[in-house]
């Protein structure tokens, strides 16, 4: 089952890999900016997930200790955003930058001791039956645990929105926070926790990078992927079905020009490259009109 | 209003530079330029080592200044413009893609003295610096076709230049050389340091059946991806690639490359201290020790060992040149004649070589 060279079983089983990292990271985000923040501190808040992960998994020996950690510690730097936008009401662009330069900073600091060692091994999960069956099994059941873990955040997400009182809240406040804060919701508070979620998420996506997909720590680890991550957002146009397929999209595009190139096909890498973006602009332009959250990006003060 | 101030620090600046190289200054400023973090472990990693040993070397008569993860382009210029501006006497910068805008910065400073590593511009005040690190790719091509089962090697690629391309010919010949069912598979990632693309493209080649990883990237991405695949039960051989990467020893890293620019920096700062700078273009191999050859480990059997050793020696004494004939291009026209030995320069040069040797199948990107 070859096509030019290129197994496809293979490459859609390292598309699913190769599309966690930004998958976490963008479903974060995409909550953020439901609430009506932009928070453009995601690849500062990926690389301090990735270091602080792999920190704890090489000390503990244990995977899913560094991912916990990662976890904690991206909450932790967009509670720093949160604060600094949300109580000093500091412009929201310029902070999320600050954010990403001083997290790539702090990240370099922090992995001085750890460069050059292989993180604990993450096994795939082997899953029984399902990992079983022909063509299907490969690609989707027999991965690390991380990338169901991403799957699910991202199908609860789906049904948090869409589903309870609480996504309702959530995207009121990110429509029209005057409106919500009216009825008698608490902005601040609905805004600092979907903050925190999206570091959470940033930092599992940074980690995912560190100790399972590279799986090293090196300075500079995420190279973009941050940047990726809020692309895909409005590639998904703030919708979690959507994002999943943007994230494929954009993970796909990575892994298919390598394959071709290993199987000695001849095709101009840069057009490959360039087309999710190209995409992205597309969906833009199409959806021009509406989409986006009515309040994005805007301060919020109770006294206005 | 903001701008005037900006340029009116400047200039000051330039002043204050200009005048306390006037009452010639004391300590001797050097700049580095890195393409990398210096925490990447390999290539920006022992050029930083390269500066470590100057301040080691010169103590208080030197100071060092360096710059890292400097994209190649208009921020480079901006860069090394900066250090000029504060005084440095001595920049190196440490990427191919910085040629041209070293020679521009240059070119506005002609009593700053430039060092541009791996390109082939020079000017009054500009020196280019390389390592033949195609000899050390020999050796690795040499060792690769042996312990390969699958007969099958991947190369992870940066950029379609000649320095990339001498080293794919000069590994492909010698795995050749040795096995002549070597296939080489070749990714070109277009970057010099991307640790998930380099990890990923690492991952592509040992899924589609290379047991034997060469990169010419700068980080150890794909030596730790190696690692996780030997983990998962394969059996894939790494090279450590402008540092050691001993790290990953014995396995999957079997031999490394390594670069050793120490003795070079301590030489031409030396020069601007002693006021005998010159513009030179240097090109040292495993004769001066700026190419070495890393431990090899025992995971290669005994006697592959002991002929790449001999290969290396006879590259240190110069008894062999790792492009001796007869060696054809890829179309199948003959390069070099049976016993010539490539030039470094001129149309036929290994210094602009970009062109496949006979053998490879892919194509070279354009």
């Amino acid at each position: 089952m070859d096509f030019g060279g290129v197994n496809p079983v293979l490459l859609l089983a390292s598309l699913m890999v190769a599309a966690t990292p930004i998958m976490l990271a963008a479903i974060g985000e995409l909550v953020v900016e439901r609430a009506g923040v932009l928070n453009l501190g995601v690849e500062g808040m990926m690389i301090v997930g990735s270091v602080l992960g792999f920190v704890a998994a090489t000390g503990t020996d244990s995977a899913w200790v560094g991912f916990v950690v990662a976890a904690l510690g991206g909450a932790g730097m967009a509670v720093l955003f949160g604060v600094l936008t949300q109580f000093f009401l500091s412009n929201q662009v310029a902070t999320g930058l600050a954010l990403t330069l001083f997290g790539l900073g702090l990240a370099s600091l922090m992995g001085q001791g750890y460069l050059g060692i292989k993180a604990p091994s993450f096994p795939d999960w082997h899953i029984p039956v399902l990992g079983d069956i022909p063509v299907i099994g490969p690609i989707v059941f027999q991965h690390d645990p991380m990338v169901y873990v991403g799957l699910g955040i991202v199908a609860g997400v789906w049904w948090f929105l869409n589903r309870t009182r609480g996504g309702l809240i959530l995207r009121a406040v990110g429509e029209n926070h005057e409106a919500a804060h009216g009825l008698g919701y608490s902005v601040r508070r609905v805004r600092m926790l979907a903050i925190m979620f999206g570091g959470a998420c940033a930092g599992l996506g940074g980690a995912y990078l560190s100790i399972v997909r590279v799986p090293t720590y090196a300075e500079g680890l995420t190279a973009g992927a941050g940047w990726i991550a809020l692309a895909i957002v409005v590639f998904a146009s703030w919708r979690p079905g959507r994002l999943l397929l943007g994230a494929y999209l954009f993970g796909g595009v990575t892994v298919l020009q390598l394959n071709l190139q290993a199987a000695g096909v001849a095709i101009p890498v840069e057009y490959l490259s360039m087309s999710p973006y190209i995409a992205t602009i597309l969906v833009l332009v199409i959806m021009s009109a509406g989409g986006a959250p009515g309040s994005l990006g805007k301060t919020f003060h109770a006294s206005r | 209003m903001l701008r005037r101030t900006l340029m009116a620090t400047a200039a000051a600046t330039a002043m204050l530079g200009g005048m306390a190289m006037a009452d010639g200054h004391e300590p001797v400023k050097v700049g580095f330029v890195y393409v990398g973090p210096i925490g990447d472990g390999g290539w920006t990693y022992e050029h930083h080592q390269g500066l470590l040993a100057v301040q080691e070397e010169f103590g208080d008569a030197v100071e060092t200044v360096f710059v890292e993860s400097v994209p190649e382009g208009p921020d480079a210029e901006r860069v090394m413009t900066q250090m000029a501006l504060e005084g440095a006497d001595l920049i190196f910068t440490t990427s191919f893609g910085y040629m041209d805008p070293t020679i521009n910065v240059a070119a506005q400073f002609p009593d700053v003295r430039f060092e541009h590593a791996t390109g082939y511009k020079t000017a009054d005040n500009v020196s280019n610096y390389s390592a033949r690190f195609y000899e050390g790719r020999a050796v690795q091509g040499h060792i690769a076709g042996q312990i390969t089962e699958s007969n099958t090697i991947g190369y992870i690629a940066s950029f379609p230049i000649p320095e990339v391309i001498r080293g794919i010919n000069a590994a492909y010949l010698h795995a050749k050389e040795v096995n002549p069912d070597v296939d080489f598979k070749i990714i070109w990632v277009y970057t010099w340091f991307d640790p998930a693309k380099e990890a990923d493209a690492a991952t592509t080649l040992i899924e589609q059946g290379a047991d034997v990883i060469l990169q010419h990237t700068d980080s150890t991405a794909p030596q730790a991806a190696a690692a996780a695949a030997n983990e998962a039960g394969a059996k894939v051989y790494t090279f450590g690639q402008a540092s050691d990467m001993i790290e990953f020893a014995p396995l999957p890293r079997v031999s490394s490359i390594i670069d050793n620019w120490a003795p070079y920096y301590i030489e031409r700062t030396q020069a601007v201290i002693d006021g005998t700078w010159e513009s030179v273009s240097t090109w040292d191999g495993m004769d001066t020790g700026m190419v070495e050859i890393g431990e090899m480990t025992d995971a290669i059997p005994e006697d592959v060992r002991a002929s790449a050793q001999e290969m290396i020696d006879a590259i240190t004494a110069g008894d062999y040149h790792p492009f001796t004939g007869p060696i054809n291009r890829q179309d199948g026209t003959v390069w070099l004649a049976e016993g010539a030995t490539a030039e470094d320069f001129g149309d036929d040069g290994i210094a602009g070589m970009n062109f496949y040797v006979e053998g490879l199948t892919a194509e070279i990107p354009q």
